[in-house]
């Protein structure tokens, strides 16, 4: 029988047939929808009067827009209620679930499908948002789309797609004490480039992605896109299914050994075709920090930002475009630089063991004076287990702001937005140019204990210095 | 019924430097907070054209002479990042027919061919060659090539690359794929109901 990495068998396994261009029809087995993304797509459905063509497939979940220190309908912002009532409605219009602010299941799209169990090895999962490749982490294939797609899939449930080629990534050996999921990712995208994942899936292996824990294989899996990749997965294991064991949208008890044995058979075969294979030491991985305007201009905390006079004429000009934008000093160390805000949170980084290991650090720090710390549990599922462990408490307790749970500052669609020209060290996923609400805010993306650092000493630090006593 | 084909884009072309322009650049994410794509096109770079005060940055899109421009050229990697398809509904409503580019995101492209926006590649070099007769004769005549896959421009014919499915979908107005999707509900319904999850 001919051997297939699991890239494959999904979509072997859920392709309709040829479109006339070459490219695939795909079934999409689940499909995601927030407030952003779906309004026009509802619209397009009713001026071509066409049904939901299987609404049990379709989710709905509010996070871009939510206020995350206000509960009290309607909110502040007129435009974010408006959307959050179209949402509402749509919903209601065409039978589709909805994890409404009232659930207490609402959250960030990508934290709530996995969470909810909704997420398995196996699917096709598609959203209008392009970290939906974090689903990747349960050995689904996983992918952002545009509305029109949107459209697509609710009224067919399929959508034209061209197939992927599939890159594996091994991580070998083991991580340096102190060095995250945040930075194994982060430290891939340098490596590759922002484009270099273009046209590929990414596989994530090896010894490091074997020994993660599920929430750490989806911040790898989310930033997958980061790196021009559209999806990115993890094949499923062990892990994996007792992640799922009990979630709500998981087969029951008495269909749990048949759905282990239906999930394990998608992993890659042994000897499978890839399209190309990177292999990379875990032990050259260290601390990572974005200095420039996006996620693969990043370097090590111990390192220094790059001097454009040193460089190649075509990097020199991206590099000199983002030093200026960055208000930074070419050549110089990137610890030490002063930050104005902290964020923790965001579908990278802002599940219960994202906050679990900050707290557990904490320690007695204090956030230093004049710095804006804010921590945003990525669902309310999130926020309710941590304030029952208390972390709600410790986070207060050393300065940070404990807000409802969001996207917030990650793109600042809600009232959480950079002002002016601060710099924001960041647990989220893009440092672009106003990406965090204005048009001139600077970002640094870390891991979340490495903004807890900066948090503490108000300048980028290195998390091992700042907690090691 | 078969939509507008597109075997060329013919119109005035405007140089927008750099790699890496991302979603968020193209439109930023306070422009989302609407239930419909119109009167984005106002918003098309907006961060870009404006200082925070309203006043215009030097920016080629605030350029009097590209006022009327329907090509945008730009570098590699266009139109990374977030899969909001407001950024191509944001350049289709400020007038833009077609892209080209160094390279361009998997997720931009997919959404500019769905709206029947033809995005082809081009080499750095030829990029640079296209930019300079842009910057010499402003108002010169650019034609986008989707059957003979070349951009024309002044006395330049150059080469550039569309994938095969996207260019044949462009040619015989079969860009929106619903209709076709639709078609297959029998093969859908079999599909779905041999999936072990609902």
């Amino acid at each position: 029988m001919d051997k297939r990495n699991l890239f494959e068998k999904v979509w072997d396994a859920h392709t309709v047939g040829q479109l006339q261009n070459g490219q695939t029809q795909l079934f999409v087995g689940r499909h995601l929808i927030h407030e952003v993304t779906s309004p026009q797509a509802f619209g397009m459905l009713r001026e071509k009067s066409l049904p939901v063509r299987f609404p049990e497939r379709t989710f709905a979940t509010v996070d871009h827009i939510v206020p995350t220190n206000e509960t009290q309908e309607p909110y502040s912002d007129p435009l974010a209620d408006a959307m959050i009532k179209e949402l509402r409605k749509n919903c209601q219009d065409f039978g589709v679930t909805f994890f409404d602010t009232d659930t207490g299941k609402q959250g960030i799209v990508h934290v709530v499908g996995p969470e909810q169990g909704l997420t398995q090895p196996g699917m096709t999962i598609a959203c209008g948002d392009s970290h939906t490749s974090t689903h990747g982490a349960f050995g689904a294939i996983a992918f952002g789309i545009g509305t029109s797609q949107v459209r697509d899939l609710l009224a067919t449930q399929t959508m034209a797609l061209g197939k992927l080629k599939v890159r594996r990534i091994e991580v070998n050996g083991s991580l340096n004490p102190g060095i995250y999921a945040k930075d194994v990712i982060l430290h891939i995208i340098k490596l590759l480039g922002v484009n270099g994942g273009t046209g590929f899936a990414y596989e994530y292996a090896g010894d490091v992605f074997d020994s993660f824990s599920m929430e750490e294989r989806m911040t790898a899996c989310n930033m997958s896109i980061e790196g021009g990749a559209r999806a990115g997965y993890v094949n499923p294991d062990a892990k994996t299914f007792e992640y799922l064991k009990g979630r709500p949208y998981c087969p029951k008890e008495s269909e749990w050994h048949e759905s282990i044995a239906n999930w394990a058979s998608f992993a890659s075969d042994e000897g499978c075709h890839y399209d190309d294979i990177v292999k990379i030491d875990a032990s050259e991985i260290g601390p990572t920090v974005t200095w420039g305007i996006n996620p693969g201009q990043a370097i090590g905390i111990n390192e220094n930002i790059p001097d454009p006079a040193r460089l190649e004429s075509k990097e020199k000009a991206s590099v000199e475009e983002a030093i200026e934008y960055m208000k930074i000093t070419p050549g110089a160390p990137i610890k030490g630089t002063p930050i104005d805000v902290a964020f923790i949170g965001s579908c990278t980084n802002g599940r219960i063991s994202d906050l679990e290991e900050v707290a557990s650090q904490l320690n007695g720090h204090k956030v230093k004076e004049g710095i804006k710390a804010i921590v945003v549990p990525g669902s309310q599922v999130v926020s309710k287990l941590a304030e029952k462990k208390g972390l709600d408490k410790i986070f207060r307790d050393a300065g940070f702001e404990w807000r409802l749970a969001g996207c917030s500052m990650c793109l600042a669609m809600n009232p959480d937005k950079l002002i002016g020209d601060q710099l924001c060290a960041s647990s989220s996923n893009r440092n672009f140019k106003g990406r965090q609400g204005s048009p001139t805010g600077r970002t640094m993306l870390m891991s979340p204990i490495m903004v807890a650092a900066a948090a503490i000493t108000g300048v980028i630090s290195d998390s091992r210095e700042v907690f090691s006593s | 019924m078969p939509l507008e084909k597109f075997p060329q884009v013919v119109g005035q072309a405007v140089y927008v430097p750099g790699d890496d322009i991302d979603t968020d650049r193209i439109i930023p994410a306070r422009f989302m907070k609407c239930v419909t794509f119109d009167g984005l096109g106002e918003y098309l770079f907006y961060d870009m054209k404006f200082q925070e005060d309203g006043a215009e940055k030097e920016h080629p899109l605030n350029d009097p002479r590209f006022t009327n421009a329907s090509i945008m050229l730009s570098g590699s990697n266009f139109g990374c990042g977030s899969s909001r398809e407001h950024a191509p509904q944001s350049l289709h409503r400020a007038g833009f027919r077609a892209v080209v580019a160094g390279n361009f995101a998997e997720i931009f492209f997919g959404n500019s061919i769905n709206l029947g926006i033809p995005c082809v590649s081009v080499s750095d070099d030829n990029r640079l060659k296209l930019a300079s007769v842009i910057k010499e004769f402003p108002e010169a005549q650019v034609i986008v090539d989707v059957v003979n896959l070349q951009v024309r421009a002044g006395d330049q014919i150059i080469e550039c690359e569309l994938r095969a499915g996207a260019r044949e979908s462009l040619l015989n107005g079969t860009w929106d794929p619903l209709d076709e999707l639709l078609e297959a509900n029998a093969s859908i319904e079999s599909i779905h109901n041999s999936l072990a999850y609902t």
